[in-house]
């Protein structure tokens, strides 16, 4: 595997009986680089993505995540990714300070380990007044800045962001996206999937599925151009609708 | 028969989920409530919709009183609310006749009100409720808030989680049914579908920030905005940040936002200043206010 290349994908294909759900995608993603990956729904993301985490096992193709193989290797990876999603991000009847222990003691961190993440993230993230609180009494802004913090605990080489910032307030969002800039200047390779097409716009390349094929993929400025669209949403809907 | 909206407040033990709120929605106008969870979108739905007392104000929905009037309003109003609703046992075509039947009315009646909407899920009219898509379940449950022909409807987060070819679909049948006189009261958290109102009112932490339409509301925003680009996103927003003259840096897709506090701003020193900080690749020019940069000035 190429050092730079987190993500490898060739020709990555899920069949359901008749139904191919993703048919034959290939891309790549380097490292420290923010990949957005778009679709419809019913598209295929999920499906796909649920085979670069490694809990889904591919049809056909190849792909390897973090420098393991997801056919023989998805333990591995999941043990090397960060995962976080708007559905399910963490425990609400813990508080802060569990949440933190909880998930460090699953990606098998020592007690120390844990000692020092927690009081660094609670301090990066001006938690120290909340910190005994149970997480559901936070805010959704806070909370989600806190699931980032949680999902990058392990150091991980990749993180996968599941539609992560739906409902939160405008300056609360630009906060979550400055770590998200932070994390990838440090390294970390950030593959997020949104419905929100200005969410993509903060990406360095997204890709748009249509029908189980990736259809389009470049950097935002470069899609806006080839579609000759003013933003984002334009160049969906023009994919989309055909 | 619009809405009217005198002094609201609601307190949840100690949450004030809405304080001292006061607007006026006309008759077959979309006015839309723009704001974050938790800003009291919801609340302000249930009170309008008659399924909870506020604790001080008065309001009326269609000329009825809230309070006074409930079941009128409970006959006039259809509401679509945020989490989705319907029976997920029961088919497509099953829920819409029981909506019909509770309401006294038969899906013949008014079909023409829903027609375009329901011809897009007749081909799954048959399939149990919770096994139909995100934008499917959404078109249904526009459907059954509609089928007794309501004379106003409250749409509560309609788009959330919907993908943005099926949002623009929702938006076009929106625009469709005020053509028909019905007054739309509709919450988003997505500042973008507030251009598509007719009038807006931005919410917050139970306060209105702002009500107007979405244009005055972009073209009373206090400064010049400037797209500033560079090669490396997190530098940069820290290199603004840390500017002595800034006024508000804010991330916006791929460029950033910026304000500055002198009122003779030169663009030039600013350029300096980010080339002595080694970033590369530098753009900067004025660009106009969203929504979004409104809503923020007003939050800050």
């Amino acid at each position: 595997m190429e050092h730079n290349k987190v993500i490898q994908v060739t020709h990555l294909t899920k069949t359901f009986g008749d139904f191919t759900a993703v048919n034959a995608i290939s891309f790549e993603v380097e490292k420290g680089e923010i990949f957005g990956f778009l679709g419809a729904n019913g598209a295929g993301k999920t499906t796909a993505m649920k085979m670069l985490i490694g809990i889904s096992t591919p049809t056909s193709g190849k792909a390897r995540v973090a420098g393991f193989d997801v056919f023989t290797h998805a333990e591995d990876i999941k043990r090397n990714i960060g995962y976080m999603s708007q559905k399910f991000a963490l425990y609400d009847d813990l508080t802060v300070k569990e949440n933190i222990t909880f998930f460090g003691g699953i990606y098998g961190l020592s007690r120390k380990q844990i000692r020092e993440k927690s009081a660094l993230l609670i301090d990066e993230l001006g938690l120290e007044k909340v910190a005994h609180s149970l997480v559901g009494a936070l805010p959704l802004g806070w909370k989600q800045k806190l699931s980032f913090s949680v999902s990058l605990i392990h150091d991980p080489k990749i993180v996968f962001l599941d539609e992560p910032t739906g409902g939160v307030d405008p300056i609360a969002r630009r906060q979550f996206w400055e770590m998200i800039y932070k994390a990838a200047n440090r390294g970390t390779t950030v593959f997020v999937t949104t419905h929100y097409m200005d969410e993509a716009e903060y990406c360095d390349r997204v890709s748009i599925m249509v029908n189980g094929r990736i259809e389009a993929l470049d950097t935002p400025k470069k899609l806006k151009e080839q579609f000759k669209a003013a933003n984002m949403n334009d160049v969906f809907l023009k994919l989309a609708r055909g | 028969m619009g809405i009217t909206v005198r002094n609201i407040s609601k307190t949840y033990k100690n949450v004030k989920a809405l304080q001292d709120i006061s607007f006026a929605v006309k008759p077959a106008e979309i006015f839309g409530l723009i704001g974050p969870d938790g800003a009291g979108k919801t609340t302000l739905f249930r009170i309008l919709t008659t399924l909870l007392f506020a604790d001080e104000g008065k309001a009326t929905v269609a000329g009825y009183d809230v309070v006074t009037a409930y079941k009128d309003i409970r006959k006039s109003v259809g509401y679509m609310p945020g989490k989705f609703s319907l029976y997920h046992d029961l088919t497509v075509e099953e829920n819409l006749n029981f909506f019909a039947t509770i309401f006294g009315t038969t899906i013949e009646e008014n079909y023409e009100l829903i027609e375009d909407i329901y011809v897009q899920i007749a081909p799954f009219k048959n399939r149990r409720a919770g096994k139909l898509s995100g934008g499917m379940k959404q078109k249904l449950a526009l459907c059954c808030a509609l089928i007794h022909k309501p004379k106003v409807l409250f749409l509560d987060e309609p788009t959330t989680g919907v993908d943005p070819v099926s949002r623009k679909e929702f938006w076009e049948m929106l625009k469709r049914l005020q053509e028909k006189e019905i007054t739309i009261l509709v919450s988003t958290p997505y500042m973008d579908e507030a251009a598509l109102c007719d009038r807006i009112a931005l919410i917050q932490a139970g306060k209105i920030l702002q009500i107007d339409t979405p244009e005055a509301i972009v073209r009373h925003y206090p400064k010049q905005i400037y797209n500033v680009g560079a090669s490396n996103m997190y530098a940069l927003i820290n290199s603004l940040k840390a500017y002595e003259h800034k006024h508000s840096v804010y991330p916006f897709g791929e460029f950033v936002h910026y304000t500055d506090r002198r009122s003779n701003f030169n663009p030039e020193d600013l350029r300096r200043y980010l080339e002595s900080q080694d970033l590369r690749q530098l753009a900067i020019e004025a660009t106009a206010a969203t929504i979004e940069d409104t809503f923020m000035e007003l939050a800050k």
